[in-house]
């Protein structure tokens, strides 16, 4: 089976070609009842999520929250911009049962696949 | 790939010295075509987790922020010690996706260590440290003596 999860679109994941967007750095593993999709975005609550699917690409935002001005900056190496990330997915994913949850600025987007792709034991009568 | 100056995130440009060096970067790239973002991601490979790092300071307190997603507050150590502050620990990987195919693996797991040279004394019995959405806050009041005082001049 084609997998196209892992296609992901070169251009929109390289950060120079987004400008004002950090490319969050993503974990991704299929099981054989779906994928699932790890994504880092520390300083990012729930409600600062984005997920949008649209034809056969998922696409992740990220909006940093609660960044508070902490006084001068004497040293930085973070970089406060928000999170994107396109992804070209499965058409073998059942759109409407993707659910996402975010944990400790760890996006997961679970994403199974439709009962009809799984394998299926067939019993030996 | 054994560079002695640690490797660190490609949007690393927004620090105004980097300027320079992100646009030898460009330059390269430009000329091979070949994004170099990319190796050095896989540099990261060898160096291990460098969490990125800021450093705050107003006149009460020093304000110390690190990008730490997806640990377990009790994984995390943060310690004082002359006039340093140390944080580190220790991210561990799932162990329900072992099984599972992997396509990406770009997310660090292990230990990680920074440590800070704090510009000013600080009161360490007062330092306080948050984690909330994947970000490590630690806040250090600074000592009395460090604090600016305002000094009134009497004139006669």
């Amino acid at each position: 089976m084609k997998t196209t999860m892992q296609t992901e679109q070169r251009a929109k994941a390289e950060p120079r070609h987004e400008p004002g967007y950090v490319t969050p750095e993503v974990n991704i593993y299929e099981t054989k009842d779906g994928y699932v999709v790890e994504a880092e975005m520390p300083g990012v609550h729930k409600d600062g999520l984005e997920i949008t699917l649209e034809d056969n690409e998922i696409t992740l935002v990220g909006r940093r929250q609660n960044e508070t001005v902490a006084g001068t900056p004497l040293f930085r190496e973070r970089v406060l911009a928000d999170y994107r990330r396109v992804f070209e997915i499965d058409p073998a994913i059942d759109a409407g049962k993707i659910a996402a949850r975010m944990d400790q600025g760890v996006l997961t987007l679970t994403l199974p696949k439709s009962e009809e792709v799984k394998p299926r034991k067939i019993a030996v009568g | 790939m054994n560079s002695l100056i640690r490797w660190s995130r490609p949007e690393l440009a927004t620090w105004p010295s980097f300027g320079r060096l992100t646009d030898l970067r460009n330059e390269i790239d430009r000329l091979f075509e070949s994004p170099l973002a990319e190796m050095a991601r896989s540099a990261r490979l060898f160096s291990g987790w460098t969490p990125s790092l800021d450093l705050y300071e107003d006149k009460d307190r020093l304000v110390v922020k690190v990008e730490v997603p997806g640990m377990k507050r009790e994984d995390i150590d943060v310690s004082l010690h002359e006039g340093c502050l140390s944080i580190s620990g220790e991210r561990k990987g799932e162990e329900k996706h072992k099984e599972a195919d992997v396509y990406r693996a770009e997310r660090f797991f292990g230990r990680f260590q920074r440590t800070v040279a704090l510009p000013a004394p600080v009161a360490a019995d007062k330092v306080t440290a948050q984690y909330q959405d994947g970000i490590l806050t630690v806040t250090l009041p600074k000592t009395e003596e460090a604090k600016p005082r305002r000094i009134d001049v009497n004139v006669n």
